[in-house]
């Protein structure tokens, strides 16, 4: 395929070239698909050419999330079996030419794929794109195991939940085992005002108790519902309060400077009132 | 919390704290992999070993877990009965 004629870019020095970045979390449910779609379109339309695999065999999802099934002809093990070319599989999003998807299969289970496959298609996807991003099936099983193979860096995502953060315990765990440790922190559907009540576990106790470098925070959105529905990922509406934090992360992982963004910015003054009013005794 | 409850001015701890705690516990019985009952045989050796040496108070025995960044560090607090002189004699 065509790579590297175009290019957005200031510098060459601007070009991380091949990076390959895994999203997990142990824990199903907590967001992993939602968050790899929009990480991978927020680095796209920052010019950053990017192609996220789907590693979810059997149980594929990405492509649902991207709006992009419709187009599936050939997946990665297609590729891996020989029966099509790399380029024949990637399905280029039309709305962000600097994406692609690879699609999982649906139809074989995960035990299809085994690590040195995975590492194989991914060294050839670095030559093509400047990151590579991995949606892991939830789970510490073989098909977690391949999707973290070929991973230069591990993005976990959790939600402030005590189930989701002792999965995502688990996955760090057995990552530092494992010599993975360019580990940052997702905090998925944070509800600020929970938060607030003190109901809700704060980013900064998950931080705490998992003691991981905190890569962001998604704000709980609604619009995240409705961008799913559509198979609109929800940066591509970049007023929403998760698109900004969704791009937030996605400069962070291109190298810029980003500081944390401060949810409590985000209250309206109504909020602020009823705050006070309920501090009073 | 109820609103009566608010209004005698009955508190709950946050459920927040109530979630931070219950972790906490738990991650150090994951990272360590130690069920209770092992933990229990070895608070039992602990003691065998230290009363060959230093007479204890078993009850006051304390085993706690803590951890640093990923650390994990084990502290045993035994309180031995008695002054030091005493126990030389």
């Amino acid at each position: 395929m065509e790579v590297g004629a175009e290019s957005g870019f200031r510098t060459e020095e601007d070009r991380p070239f091949g990076q390959v970045i895994t999203v997990t979390s142990g824990k199903g449910g907590v967001g992993k698909t939602t968050v790899t779609a929009n990480l991978a379109t927020a680095l796209a339309t920052l010019g950053y050419k990017t192609v996220a695999i789907d590693a979810d065999i059997g149980l594929r999802n990405l492509d649902v999330v991207l709006g992009l099934e419709n187009r599936i002809i050939y997946d990665v093990l297609d590729v891996i079996e020989g029966r099509c070319r790399l380029r024949q599989a990637l399905i280029r999003d039309k709305r962000v030419p600097e994406l692609c998807l690879l699609p999982a299969s649906q139809t074989r289970d995960k035990d299809s794929i085994d690590p040195q496959q995975m590492v194989r298609v991914c060294q050839e996807l670095r030559e093509q794109f400047h990151f590579v991003l991995i949606d892991s099936p939830a789970g510490i099983e073989r098909g977690f195991r391949v999707a973290l193979a070929p991973a230069d860096r591990v993005v976990v995502v959790t939600t402030p939940e005590v189930s989701a953060v002792r999965d995502a315990d688990r996955v760090i765990g057995l990552l530092e085992a494992s010599g993975k440790g360019n580990v940052g922190l997702v905090i998925n559907r944070i509800k600020l005002g929970m938060v607030r009540r003190g109901d809700m576990l704060s980013p900064e106790d998950v931080v705490d108790v998992l003691a991981v470098a905190l890569l962001g925070l998604i704000p709980e959105d609604e619009a995240i519902v409705v961008s799913t529905n559509r198979g609109e990922p929800v940066v591509l509406d970049g007023r929403r309060p998760s698109s900004i934090a969704f791009g937030n992360i996605a400069r962070r992982l291109a190298g810029q400077e980003v500081p944390l963004t401060d949810l409590s910015g985000a209250e309206g003054l109504l909020a602020r009132i009823l705050r006070f009013m309920r501090q009073q005794p | 919390m109820s609103l009566l409850g608010r209004l005698i001015g009955h508190r709950e701890p946050p459920s927040r704290q109530v979630a931070r705690d219950r972790l906490q516990l738990v991650l150090v019985h994951d990272r360590i992999r130690l069920p209770a009952a092992e933990m229990a045989a070895l608070k039992d050796e602990l003691v065998a070993v230290l009363s060959r040496y230093f007479c204890i108070d078993t009850d006051g025995i304390e085993i706690t877990f803590t951890q640093s960044r990923r650390m994990n560090r084990l502290i045993a607090e035994v309180p031995l009965v008695g002054s030091a002189q005493a126990q030389e004699r």
